[in-house]
This record gives structure tokens, sequence and C-alpha cells, in this order.
């Protein structure tokens, strides 16, 4: 999976917690959730659900933590499917 | 310092019978029951397969959840209530602060409920057990904590006085209309949105079938088996819904222009401490007609005042024994007793919900100028008609226009509320 297709399925996961209508359209790798998005950060425990459900992955802890931005996330999400 | 006056502007409703103020009316004006087979419960061995179950449709929901809101959610109480304390707020014609205002520090809730979110709880308990805790999202506390209620909705209002969650089995409704006109009238809050909410479905229901006191003989005939002082009562229909009240100092009502429903007199909670024949199931009689006498008196009327009771009557074979007791605490039998309705006829036994959505009848009955009809009263208790001629108990609609009405509930724990509903004038 390229990293872009990776992008546009992080996106739709987010989509339903952003509060930020604007800034999901602009969305970047530098994206912050909590920031920019104003992702509840009690919605962030979700939003790592819903990836282990769409890419089929466990996300410890330790990774979830790192999950703030789109960068992290994607670099989560690929090392998990590398591991695969 | 003399109590501020206290009067109703807004009103909410999901009932079995009719889930907005328009449908529910039309239903208590028709006589409409609320009460249908539930297959699920006859898939579940359950020995009463009906109820009362409020119709609401998933695509309903999007009008009164956002889509953080609506993922996962699966607590009915919470949607009954929302969408009941939403509607009222809005039939109240009251404002929603923005974002980046303060909460409207004068203006509160007040909901109760017996249990909140039991599907919720169901799936969580599952992953728990399987070792899945981390599984379980964000929205399992707060859709499973009680106060979640009172949570949601002082949210999506704004308020900044007291949110809270009341919990006294079936009174819980007449208690949380009670405890919002205490904070009013004594000056603490100007505006409480006050009403009680109920889970529906077999988790909720299914302690009271294993009890022995629903009706297991009506599952072919549902509209027939909620009957309210009748010879054959023979078990109360379980139900669910929300009913919601907007409780105003009459100060902020007239300020504002208000439509004022009606104005709450006063009214009394109690307990009868399990003694005297009270129990953790039944109530001590002596509490009871001790609990209207008080009402009465905080009140300031005479109990000859009464026009119309609404009356906690379940359907089980204590109503003869609550006719008795308002016969005793009125002091009024026979001709003179007042005419007497009881809502679960139509909707069966909202539980915690039954006495807000009953008391939203109340008012309406007041406001509009009428009494409702009770349904399958035809075979009334012979020990209820030794006490009270036929004629008080209606069997359809009658345009009588109520000036005051009682409303009284009784619950598990022996515990005891009557308010006293008033038509308002200056």
């Amino acid at each position: 999976m390229t990293q872009e297709q990776l992008l546009q399925k992080l996106k739709v996961i987010i989509t339903p917690y952003v509060q930020n209508e604007t800034a999901l359209q602009n969305l970047s790798e530098d994206t912050d959730f909590i920031k920019d998005l104003e992702i509840n950060s009690a919605n962030l425990v979700d939003v790592v659900l819903d990836v282990e459900d769409e890419f089929d992955v466990v996300i410890e802890n330790e990774d979830m933590e790192k999950m703030l931005t789109v960068k992290a996330s994607l670099d989560v999400i690929q090392s998990k499917l590398n591991e695969k | 310092m003399d109590k501020r006056r206290v009067v109703i502007t807004g009103l909410g409703v999901v009932a079995p019978n009719g889930i907005d103020k328009t449908e529910f009316t039309q239903a208590l004006q028709q006589g409409t029951s609320g009460i249908q087979f539930i297959p699920e419960l006859a898939d579940l061995n359950f020995s009463c397969q009906i109820a009362g179950k409020p119709n609401i449709s998933k695509d309903y929901l999007n009008h009164y959840f956002n889509k953080v809101q609506l993922r996962g959610l699966a607590a009915t109480g919470l949607e009954y209530g929302v969408i009941a304390g939403k509607d009222a707020w809005q039939d109240a014609g009251l404002s929603i602060p923005e974002e980046e205002e303060d909460p409207r520090w004068d203006t509160g809730v007040i909901f109760g409920t017996g249990i909140l979110g039991v599907d919720k709880f169901r799936e969580a308990i599952y992953k728990v057990d399987e070792g899945n805790v981390r599984r379980l999202g964000s929205n399992t506390v707060i859709q499973t904590m009680a106060s979640g209620i009172s949570a949601f909705l002082g949210g999506m209002l704004g308020c900044g006085n007291i949110v809270t969650t009341n919990s006294s089995a079936c009174s819980t409704g007449t208690e949380a209309v009670l405890m919002a006109y205490d904070r009013i009238a004594s000056g603490q809050a100007e505006i409480i949105l006050a009403g009680s909410t109920s889970d529906s479905g077999p988790y909720v229901w299914g302690g009271f079938d294993a009890m022995r006191i629903l009706p297991h003989k009506y599952n072919d005939n549902p509209i027939t088996a909620s009957r309210p002082m009748s010879a054959s009562a023979s078990g109360f229909v379980p139900g669910a819904g929300a009913g919601a009240l907007v409780i105003e100092s009459l100060e902020s009502a007239l300020n504002r222009k208000a439509n004022i429903y009606a104005e709450i007199a006063g009214g009394a909670v109690n307990s009868g401490g399990h003694r005297n024949g009270g129990s953790m199931t039944a109530p001590n009689s002596k509490a009871v007609q001790q609990c209207i006498r008080s009402a009465i008196a905080q009140a300031k009327i005479h109990p000859k005042d009464i026009d119309a009771i609404n009356g906690h009557l379940t359907a089980t074979t204590k109503d003869p024994v609550e006719i008795e007791n308002w016969s005793i605490a009125l002091e009024r039998n026979g001709k003179d007793f007042p005419y007497i309705n009881s809502l679960k006829s139509l909707t069966g036994h909202c539980l915690a919900a039954s006495g807000s959505i009953e008391s939203v009848a109340s008012v309406l009955q007041i406001k509009e100028g009428y009494i409702f009809g009770n349904i399958n009263t035809e075979d009334l208790h012979p020990e209820i008609t030794t006490m009270i001629p036929k004629q008080k108990i209606p069997e359809t609609t009658l345009a009588i226009a109520p000036k005051i009405v009682a409303k009284a509930s009784f619950g598990f724990g022996d515990v005891n509320a009557c308010v006293i509903f008033k038509k308002y004038s200056e």
C-alpha cells in the first residue's frame, strides 16, 4: 500500500471525530489530531480501534501513545503492516 | 423567605404510544395503546412477551446526536432521554449558548433513570470477559454511567447550574420534577430541564418477568394486557421511554414571554421505611397517605380542589389499595371522589420514566382542557367500585377541563412522590 493510499484510508477513519472541517480539507502529514483537527482526546482510542479494524493489526499502548499526528500514525500503521 | 412561583414552559416525550408531543397528545385523546408483541422476548422464553416500546428509527436519531455521539451508541435510555429533553427545550423556545460562550449559569438538568445503557454494558461485559478490555472504546463509560443522560443533555444545552441524575425506581420522574421545583422555588436556579428515562429490552424487563409480576396471558392480544383498576388485572406490562419538562421560575417565564403550560403548586416525597406493611416491593399505605397530604399542604390547596388524579396504578392487585389511600388522604369517596386515570393502560409501566411521562400527560390535560380516558377498565375491580362510582374512571376522554391535577408515583424501596399541577393564572 502506498503512503497516499494509507493517508486516504486514515482520513476516512478520522473524519467522524474531526471538529475542525477546514483542517480536514487541508490534511497533510504534519496535521495534529488534537491541535489542528480538534479531535476530542477521549476519541483518540476510538481512532486507534478503527485503525485496528481497518488494517487488521493490533496496536499496543506504546504505539498508541505516539499516534497524535498524521505522520506518526502512518508510521505506526506502516510498521504494523510490515510485520504481517 | 416566601417560595417563588414555578411554572412549566416546555414538554417533550418519547412514549410507547407516541414519540413526540403531537403524537402523544393524539394517543392520549384517542386512547391509543402502545403495547406490542416483542418477538425478541418470545425467542428468549419470557412469560410476558409484550411491552410498551417507543418506535424510534436509527434515522430519527440523526436529528438529535452528532456523528461522533452516534458511533457505537447502544443505550436506548440515553436515546429516549436526549430526544425528549431536546424537544422540551425547543418547545420552551430556549436558545443554546455557542461553543465559545459561557454556559447558562442559571439553567440546569435533573434527569433521572434506574439504569442506563444496559445494551452497551452487555457489550462491555463480553469484551472484558474475553480479556479484551482494550477494545471497549471511549464511549462505554459515558453511555453506562447513570448520570450519562444528564451529562449528555447538560452539554448539548450548555447548562451551568445543577446537572445531575436522580434515582428512586418508579418514582424517579416525579421526584425529578419536585427536585427541580424546590431548587427554583428557593431561588437557586431559574430554569431546569427535569425528567426521567428508562432503557428498553430484555435485560431491563427480565428481572420483573422472573418475579412473575408481569401478565403472561395476553401475548396474542397486547392491547388488552395493561388493565389498571380492572378485576382481571394480572400484572404490569413493562415499558420504556422518557418524559421531559422545562421547569422555570414564573419571573423568568414572564420576562421572556414563554408559553406557560401549568404551574407546579407544590409536592412532597417520602418513604414508608419498609414498615407497617411496606417492603422493598410494596408501599406502606400510611406513608402513601402522608405523602399525598403533605403535597396538598405544600401546595396550599384544599383536598376538595383536586379535579383529577393521575395515579400510579400499574395493573397489579395493589390498585384497589392505591384508590383507598387516595380516598383516605383526600377524605373523599363515592361521587365526591375526583376523576382518576392511569396512563399505564396505554403505555405499560415505563419504570423510571413513568413519573415524567405521566407528568407530561397530566400537564397536557390542564393546558388543553380534557381528562384522558382509561382503556381496559370495562371490568372494574369490585373493591374499587365499592369506594368510587365507575363514572369517576372515564373509559373515553372527557371534555372536562381540570384546574388541579394530583400526580403520584410509588417505587420499589417503599418510596413515594406526589406533585400538584395547577392551571396557571395571574
